[in-house]
């Protein structure tokens, strides 16, 4: 009985572990599926047992060899120009590059226009655009680059400005050549109803600059997008755009916006079509009318009365202002006026147009400022741009504006890039990098001929995450002959040289008298060189080999200053060195009787100018003076020998955006009484004139001339003019040292001097 | 009994790592071996057995070796290629189309495979291996699956951009290696491509092509037609390359994994110029050869070794005038190292000369440079055109020479980034395509080109536009308070004297106790709202809160009450000028301790400033979010739970994302202990600075730099302290004590 029992526990206990067996079994085989699934996940390409042994995709002598050396180079160059034109067009097959050699290499000609010839208002703007750079040559001899004559603008048939017979016309040119190294501006080709690429005559091998234009047909390298621009946009200077705050959270009323055509019928109708879908009354609005055309009635749909009532409860200013994005989607043809609109009113545009180069895109880093839809994917539109985070945003909108101001605000800077992108591959390796290109504040503004290195710039050192270099060179203005040892440029000479920042000084001779010999001038710890300015107010701002460092304090002759105070605004223009930093502070103003720029030399509680007698700044400004200024307003200064310290003013505010920086300077009240006499200072104000400096020599300076002040006043106009805008802004601070002033231990101050009268 | 049932307990646990065949032999032997001792009738020997065998085959289990641990690897894994199914493909099998040239993401690509994806990574699908023959048998490609492609599809598969759901998959590689056209059999491969169950015209399909074409004409894109599948091709000429559909990719060196040049600091090298390529054509040699004669030692001109024998050795050798050099070592003793074109565009050579650090000097017209969509190519290279070779020299010689070393730097981070590996190449392939399926997600220009050492020190602001507020919208004051209302009622009666105010915001950070009834605060023009906290969190007063609708804000505490109204309107506008900045009144500095080796705080009148304390600042509200959400490491905790620094944190987030000082404003003034946080009123003790210092070294190890700048300069009004009358000065009241 008791063995049988325990025959039956015994038995149990086997039933029990066969049991458990085969239950582990069974987890086991569900852990095998799991775990075989997940080896499949983690692992799923197998780690061959022979991987080792597996062969190389092509053996060491192969690689190297490359296929032998292959044709003759030269053979195969021709052969080229024989294959690869008209719509297989590249610059390397397509462009004459010898006509862009020498000196001068790029200049720029435009074909006389003919008698009676039409040409339409945004023509003429991009005719003076090319005309007023300094690319342009009237002599088609020394011309890289030719620009027609005829309006090419609109090749849409039915318009009214379209130019007919244009293949005999352009045949006509002596320096056609097929069209080689010429520029064709286009903005609408094609016409209804396909809107095709097709301009209407054989354009040949020219490079096509044009909006809209189709990824397909784009010649890579070769052509040229532009922006759709209207007739209305500015020749110059250019509205800024309209992001004046970065407000947090960044997101505006509305999320995302779109008013405009709806098109029932036609190429380009599937997107505008369905744009109505995604409009919510709320975030969204989406908003397409059927009113457009003569026959729109004919066309008309359920949705039509509907829509159009929707369409009218917008404004779309009020839209533009107010929404985080913009939706552009293509109108008949890609590219549209929405594109600018929303790129100057900061609000992210939102592409929706299949196959469009976008403008510029060979330089333009656009996935940087856009969001890149796809027409397909119209309806994931709403969840995408939701998606973008607010860091993103901040950026994306920040960058419209850059791009707008950098390329786009005014036909002169489209124009002037589309020339650039040429230039910059006539010259490749003398060109800008994309960084130059997409960074502030812009490539138009990088003059690679300087340097084609990011550190030799004033704007990069953040980005490279580099400081500028720890010396100055002065540069000393020298206008008067050296007679005795105690003029003053002798005492600025020892002040300038005790710095212990200072590399070595120039002086620019101006004088009458050739300059004296080595002797005369006192021992200097510093290496001293004399160069010629030949006696041109300009000179001062010219390109100087001998500046090797990054600072140039810039010093008329009979600048009284302290080493202390030098070394103190050395310190704060590393800390700016993109701006002007300065003592002596000037102001301009908007005069609203003369309906003109005024400018002003008296004691006010802002300034926008700091005089350039005594200031530090980059030395790539000097390039910028010398190259980038017209040279009609270096002619100016020159011919006054006056204003170039406004000009200087004028370009680095127009670079940097921003005010020029004054920093604090000790008071020297011996000048008064040639103050008193000085006629920038009117009358009738009982504020004496500035006390800290003159704007030009203490003697009888050019500034005594009575004409000196309101030549001044007319520099500030002609300047603004030129620049289409006035780039000067008004700054309400200086830099003082941190302890100026300060009720405290003297000999604890590190600039003590300064505060010494 | 027991000792069995206990087994028994543990063998689930230890059997899984069994594979099945072995478990039912086992079961199989015990069983057996029960029944017959059952049948016998010994129970005791029976009984012990049985816990015996159970020992030994649990010992067995544990101990046997791991050929009997199953993993669903092995089966898998411990393959051969050979193993791979064989495919017949029928002589009639449909050929692909010839690549369509116009093809683009928007007319050849089906974008509704990848979707919208909140992830914004595109799923790739990896077709298993087969080999495919035809008819007769004989292989479509001489080689097979090469090392370099398996290396590639692992990579792949490990990645994060692989899926094993053909269904999900937004992009599909084949298995069938086509990185070098001369060891493919055209036609078959196209067939073979054709044959794959999701090919549907080659749609969403990506090819790797590293070597194409073949004597004589060497096409610059492989010629096996593909319909419409994406090639990533090394050696595209700018006729061939579908530009934003197909990837230029470069051609894999493989002596990146046989030869290790570490990398040389950069800067001048032997020679200036280096031609190390062996297969030159004729009238390009004249050239160099003319170069060298007109330069001497600065160009080294290196050529085939003809006395050695073929092998290994002669293609890690080059020669000049019976010298001999180790190639590729060479390259890393010039500055500059020519790659030309042969018959075939991409040259492996370039792979090696970036791995040198050496400058490529590239002449091959119409060529498009490796991964060029998001290279910039300039900073790392000079590309000639193959005219102006002899003008090379003097090209060369005007490049400046910082901008040289940082050409070498930048080629060297190109090949460890985009050229090291298969992996690199492929990871940079499909990065590429990503960006352009999800372009708002797309990897900005600096991620690409910015080698780790440039990330690592270069600033890119949030704020970066230059933009000068208006005046208009005014600030927003933000007062932090406890209890200490009548000062508070003070502080808030002098603020709302400034002209730009806007709103006044008290931070109600006392728990215990409510605020006073609004009948008995000041009477102030402005809005004025009391946020009550949880928790008495320093860190509350940096919170970005809804009320805030102006860009500047105020911080303040409770005791502020020295500040003249000119002096924070002035503040304000010095503001307006630095809007990514902060605008403070009292400066502060960081020092080096050289004897403690460690930051020290100080707050004695110094000449410099590296710091304002947020007891009394103007500031962006955008930093407000970054304290509040994107502070690194634990500050924010760290500062609540020591009621302290939390100024100095907010000094080192604005510094470290925006690479400039802050800005103190105006003279220095008596502020009584600014320093002490307002709540509970701390007193101004020792222990108190101490952990001021302690938090600088803290910050510093957190943020892993110094972000903090020091300048020696303030900001006062233009006519501080000038002669000049009062009353026409803007902010006559500055700087009173």
């Amino acid at each position: 009985m008791q063995a049988r029992k325990k025959y039956v526990l015994l038995g149990l206990c086997t039933c029990c572990w066969l049991l458990l067996y085969y239950w582990g079994g069974l987890q086991e085989r569900l852990l095998g599926l799991l775990t075989h699934r997940r080896g499949e996940v983690v692992r799923p390409w197998p780690n061959w047992l022979d991987r080792d042994l597996l062969p190389g995709y092509a053996d060491q002598a192969e690689l190297q060899n490359a296929g032998g050396p292959g044709d003759s180079p030269r053979q195969r160059r021709q052969s080229w120009a024989g294959i690869y034109k008209d719509s297989r067009c590249r610059m390397d097959t397509c462009f004459d590059f010898a006509r862009c050699q020498g000196q001068s290499s790029f200049r720029v000609y435009i074909y006389p226009p003919e008698k009676g010839e039409r040409v339409s208002e945004s023509y003429r703007k991009i005719l003076t655009s090319v005309v007023e750079s300094r690319y342009f040559t009237s002599d088609p001899r020394e011309a890289c680059l030719f620009v027609l004559g005829i309006d090419t603008l609109d090749r849409d048939q039915l318009s009214t400005q379209f130019v007919p017979n244009m293949d005999e016309r352009i045949r006509g040119y002596p320096l056609w050549n097929d069209g080689r190294n010429h520029v064709i501006f286009n903005l609408y080709s094609g016409t209804w109803p396909n809107y095709t690429e097709d301009l209407g005559f054989n354009v040949g091998q020219a490079i096509l600059a044009k909006a809209s234009l189709n990824t397909e047909h784009f010649r890579p390298g070769f052509d040229i997008s532009i922006p759709l621009f209207s007739k209305e946009h500015p020749q110059k200077g250019g509205e800024r755009g309209w992001l004046v705050r970065n407000t947090v959270p960044p997101r505006r009323k509305y999320l995302l916006m779109f008013k405009g055509k709806r098109y029932l019928t036609g190429i380009g109708s599937d997107t505008r079509n369905a744009l109505h879908h995604i409009h919510n009354g709320k975030d969204i609005v989406s908003l397409t009318t059927c009113r457009h055309g003569k026959d729109w009635e004919k066309h008309k749909d359920a949705r039509c009365d509907h829509d159009n009532q929707e369409y009218e409860r917008f404004d779309y200013q009020e839209l533009l202002h107010n929404s985080t994005f913009c939706l552009v989607p293509r109108g008949r043809r890609l590219g549209s006026f929405r594109f600018l609109e929303s790129l100057q009113a900061a609000c992210i545009p939102v592409l929706l147009s299949n196959g469009w180069e976008l403008p510029f895109s060979d330089v333009i880093q656009w996935n940087q400022a856009v969001i890149e839809g796809d027409e397909r994917l119209l309806l994931q539109v709403p969840s995408t741009v939701r998606a973008v985070g607010t860091d993103r945003v901040l950026a994306l909108r920040q960058r419209t504006q850059m791009l707008w101001e950098a390329y786009f605000s005014s036909v002169d800077k489209i124009v002037l890039t589309t020339l650039e992108i040429i230039k910059d591959r006539v010259n490749s390796h003398i060109s800008r990098n994309k960084f130059m290109w997409n960074a502030l504040p812009g490539g138009l503004l990088v003059l690679p001929e300087y340097s084609t290195h990011l550190a030799h710039y004033p704007f990069y050192y953040l980005n490279l995450g580099i400081s500028p270099g720890q010396e100055f060179t002065a540069v000393i203005h020298a206008t008067s002959p050296l007679v005795s040892q105690s003029q003053p440029i002798m005492k600025l000479l020892q002040v300038v040289s005790k710095s212990k920042y200072c590399s070595q000084i120039i002086i620019l001779w101006n004088s009458e008298k050739p300059p004296p010999h080595r002797s005369k001038w006192p021992p200097m710890p510093v290496p001293l060189i004399i160069t010629d300015g030949r006696r041109k107010t300009s000179s001062r701002f010219l390109p100087n080999a001998a500046i090797e460092t990054e600072a140039v304090l810039s010093l008329d002759e009979d600048t009284v200053l302290l080493t202390s105070e030098i070394n103190f605004a050395f310190h704060v223009w590393q800390s700016f060195p993109e701006r002007i930093v300065g003592y002596p502070p000037r102001s301009h103003f908007w005069d609203p009787v003369k309906k003109a720029w005024g400018y002003t030399s008296k004691w006010t509680n802002e300034y926008s100018i700091v005089l350039t007698g005594a200031a530090f700044y980059h030395r790539y400004y000097h390039h910028l003076f010398s190259h980038y200024l017209p040279s009609s307003l270096r002619a100016l200064v020159d011919r006054t020998s006056n204003c170039e310290d406004i000009l200087m003013n004028f370009l680095v505010s127009s670079v940097t955006h921003l005010p020029p920086i004054k920093v604090a300077q000790r008071k020297q009240y011996k000048e008064m009484p040639i103050l008193q006499v000085r006629p920038e200072i009117h009358p009738k104000k009982v504020f004496l004139g500035h006390c800290f400096m003159s704007d030009k020599g203490t003697k009888m300076a050019p500034w005594a001339n009575p004409e000196h002040f309101t030549q001044r006043q007319e520099c500030v106009n002609t300047f603004a003019s030129w620049f289409g805008y006035m780039p000067l802004v008004h700054s309400q601070f200086r830099l003082d040292p941190v302890l100026f002033k300060d009720h405290v231990s003297v000999l604890r101050k590190r600039y003590k001097d300064l505060e010494r009268v | 009994m027991c000792a069995s049932v206990k087994y028994g307990s543990r063998g689930p646990a230890l059997i899984p790592r069994m594979k099945t065949k072995y478990r039912i032999y086992y079961i199989t032997l015990f069983s057996v071996v029960l029944l017959g001792l059952i049948a016998t009738g010994i129970y005791y020997i029976t009984l012990f057995s049985v816990v015996l065998l159970g020992l030994i085959a649990t010992g067995m289990f544990q101990f046997w070796p791991h050929s009997i641990e199953s993993s669903a690897e092995w089966s898998l894994d411990r393959r051969s290629v050979h193993d791979a199914p064989l495919v017949r493909i029928p002589m009639s099998s449909p050929i692909p189309e010839r690549g369509d040239l116009s093809c683009r993401m928007h007319t050849c690509f089906d974008v509704y495979r990848c979707g919208y994806n909140p992830k914004n990574k595109i799923k790739v699908y990896i077709y298993p291996l087969q080999r495919f023959v035809d008819e007769v048998g004989v292989p479509i490609s001489s080689t097979g699956l090469s090392r370099e492609y398996n290396d590639l599809l692992s990579a792949i598969s490990d990645s994060d951009f692989y899926t094993d759901d053909v269904s999900r998959a937004c992009l599909f590689i084949p298995s069938i290696d086509v990185l070098n056209q001369n060891s493919l059999r055209i036609r078959e491969t196209a067939q073979a491509l054709a044959m794959l169950p999701r090919w549907d015209k080659g749609m969403n399909h990506l090819l790797f092509n590293m070597l194409p074409g073949g004597p004589p004409d060497y096409n610059t894109a492989l010629d096996v037609p593909r319909d419409r599948a994406l090639l990533a091709g090394g050696g595209f000429s700018t006729w061939t390359y579908r530009q934003g559909y197909d990837v230029s990719i470069p051609v894999y060196s493989p002596l990146s994994v046989e030869v290790d040049l570490p990398e040389r600091q950069p800067g001048p090298r032997r020679y200036f110029i280096l031609s190390s390529q062996t297969a030159i054509h004729r009238e390009y040699r004249v050239e160099l050869e003319r170069l060298k004669e007109e330069n001497g030692e600065a160009l080294l001109l290196l050529d085939k070794c003809s006395n050695l024998s073929q092998g290994l050795a002669s293609v890690r050798k080059r020669c000049y005038k019976g010298q001999v050099y180790d190639y590729p070592q060479i390259l890393q003793e010039s500055s500059f190292c020519v790659v030309l074109r042969g018959a075939r565009l991409g040259q492996a050579t370039l792979s090696d000369v970036l791995q040198a650090g050496c400058v490529p000097v590239i002449m091959a017209d119409s060529y498009i440079l490796p991964f060029s969509e998001v290279l910039d190519w300039k900073r790392a290279s000079v590309v000639i055109p193959e005219e102006k070779l002899p003008e090379m020299y003097t090209i060369l010689k005007s490049i400046p020479h910082r901008q040289v070393e940082e050409m070498q730097r930048q080629a060297r981070w190109f090949w460890e980034a985009y050229f090291s590996s298969m992996k690199a190449i492929g990871m940079t392939t499909l990065q590429i395509i990503n960006d352009r399926i999800y372009p708002y997600a797309a990897l900005t220009y600096e991620e690409w080109n910015n080698p780790p050492v440039v990330k690592w020190t270069s600033v890119n602001s949030p704020l970066f536009l230059p933009l000068i507020p208006p005046r208009s919208p005014g600030f927003t004051a933000v007062v932090l308070t406890y209890d200490r209302i009548e000062s508070l009622f003070r502080v808030i009666t002098e603020i709302s004297k400034v002209p730009s105010l806007a709103k006044l915001l008290v931070v109600w950070n006392n728990q215990n106790k409510s605020p006073p009834e609004e009948s008995l605060w000041p009477k102030v023009a402005v809005p004025l709202k009391v946020l009550r906290t949880k928790e008495n969190k320093l860190s509350n007063r940096f919170f970005p809160f809804d009320e805030i609708e102006t860009e500047a804000v105020l911080a303040i505490d409770d005791d502020i009450i020295m500040l003249t109204s000119d002096e924070l309107q002035f503040g304000y506008e010095v503001w307006r000028e630095f809007p990514d900045r902060l605008v403070g009144y009292p400066g502060r500095l960081h020092l080096w301790d050289h004897e403690m080796g460690k930051w020290k705080y100080e707050s004695e009148w110094t000449n410099e400033v590296s710091m304002v304390l947020t007891g009394a600042a103007f500031y962006h509200k955008y930093f407000n979010y970054l304290y509040t959400y994107k502070m690194p490491g634990d500050i924010k905790n760290w500062v609540d739970a020591h009621m302290n620094c939390e100024d100095i944190a907010m000094n080192f987030l604005v510094a470290n994302i925006t690479g400039k000082a802050p800005i103190k404003v105006t003279p220095r003034k008596k502020f009584k202990c600014p320093e002490c946080t307002a709540i509970d009123g701390l007193s101004l003790d020792q222990t108190h600075m101490v952990e001021r210092s302690e938090c600088i070294n803290k910050f510093a190890s957190v943020f892993a730099t110094m972000p903090l700048k020091v300048v020696e300069h303030r900001a006062d009004p233009v006519l501080y302290k000038d002669d000049f009358p009062e009353k026409l000065k803007s902010f006559p009241n500055i700087g009173s004590l």
